[in-house]
């Protein structure tokens, strides 16, 4: 456990979920960051299950949520109703606003300033 | 008052339909979606299938619950989080309610506070509310179900994939009220409302 707040990104796709990792592993090196793409079986669908596991399991108690499409999107926030993590979802831009998160979280720049820079990638409703 | 078995046969003639109709559904989805909707939910009932069939259910509500986060799994598209939070969420009512209406009404808020629908957005949603109101008034027909699926032909979709396409989801069933029509059809061929 690297830094206070740790990142969870949700794609339809695993391949899209581990290259976005790895975007972020050079710019995030003490950032925990988990990736979760595709369906059980590796198919293109989120996963309910995988989501809840994968956010439950950070050490850290603050989880910034990051993901592709609509229906990431309501299985993060299944997972958010049961979880005891303090977890923020943001409707940004997925791989750059993902980016910004890790690269500012990486530099202790300040909760709040990093969610107004993020305000400006806001995409989805 | 509903029994736990012919709500396994309901689920089981859902299971079957969606089955069945897989290409149908994929096709309409294609339409105006991702193409997929078909194959997710056949996978869904698979494991519905197996899920319940190797139990034993003593109350509604463990029953509805097993189905939910069997479908929140294992679907995969957005069908998933929300055909599984309605069953979720008539888990959470059957604990205090075994009406029908009162049952699914809670389905479709599970639904529509997962998928911020509303009426009219052409989504599963258009299918559930007409026929929510059908039940509670005793009058839930084959042609309620296929008239309200009918009308999401006509509109425009402002929720969901579909929304990309603006005008041009204008003349396609949405493939979503289509599968819930299927589960609908499934409740009157399974004769729980008789019961």
């Amino acid at each position: 456990m690297g830094k206070e707040i740790g990142m969870l990104v949700v794609s339809h796709v695993n391949d899209i979920a581990n290259g976005l990792s790895k975007l972020l592993d050079q710019v995030a090196q003490d950032v925990t960051i988990k990736a979760i793409g595709g369906t059980e079986d590796g198919e293109v669908g989120t996963d309910y299950a995988r989501i809840q596991e994968a956010m439950d399991s950070f050490e850290e108690d603050k989880v910034w949520a990051f993901y592709d499409l609509g229906s990431a999107k309501m299985n993060l926030e299944m997972a958010m109703e049961s979880s005891d993590k303090e977890v923020r979802l943001f409707d940004t831009a997925f791989i750059e606003s993902a980016y910004t998160a890790a690269s500012l979280i990486q530099a202790d720049v300040g909760e709040d300033a990093i969610v107004t820079q993020l305000d400006e990638l806001k995409i989805k409703e | 008052m509903v029994e736990i078995e012919s709500l396994k046969k309901w689920i089981e003639l859902y299971g079957e339909k969606v089955t069945e109709n897989k290409e149908h559904l994929n096709q309409l989805d294609s339409d105006i979606g991702d193409g997929d909707h078909g194959s997710n939910l056949t996978r869904g009932a698979a494991a519905v299938k197996e899920k319940v069939s190797e139990s034993e259910y003593e109350n509604l509500s463990d029953f509805f619950k097993d189905i939910g986060m069997t479908l929140v799994s294992k679907v995969g598209g957005a069908s998933g989080p929300l055909y599984g939070s309605a069953f979720i969420s008539m888990a959470k009512q059957a604990k205090e309610s075994d009406d029908l209406a009162v049952l699914l009404e809670a389905g479709l808020d599970g639904i529509q506070k997962r998928g911020k629908a509303e009426a009219g957005e052409k989504t599963m949603v258009d299918e559930w509310i007409p026929v929510v109101e059908a039940l509670k008034e005793n009058n839930l027909t084959n042609k309620v179900i296929e008239d309200s699926l009918q009308k999401t032909k006509d509109m425009k979709a402002t929720k969901g994939r579909a929304s990309y396409l603006g005008d041009r989801s204008i003349g396609h069933i949405d493939p979503g009220a289509q599968s819930s029509a299927y589960l609908f059809e499934s409740l009157l061929e399974a004769g729980v409302l008789n019961g």
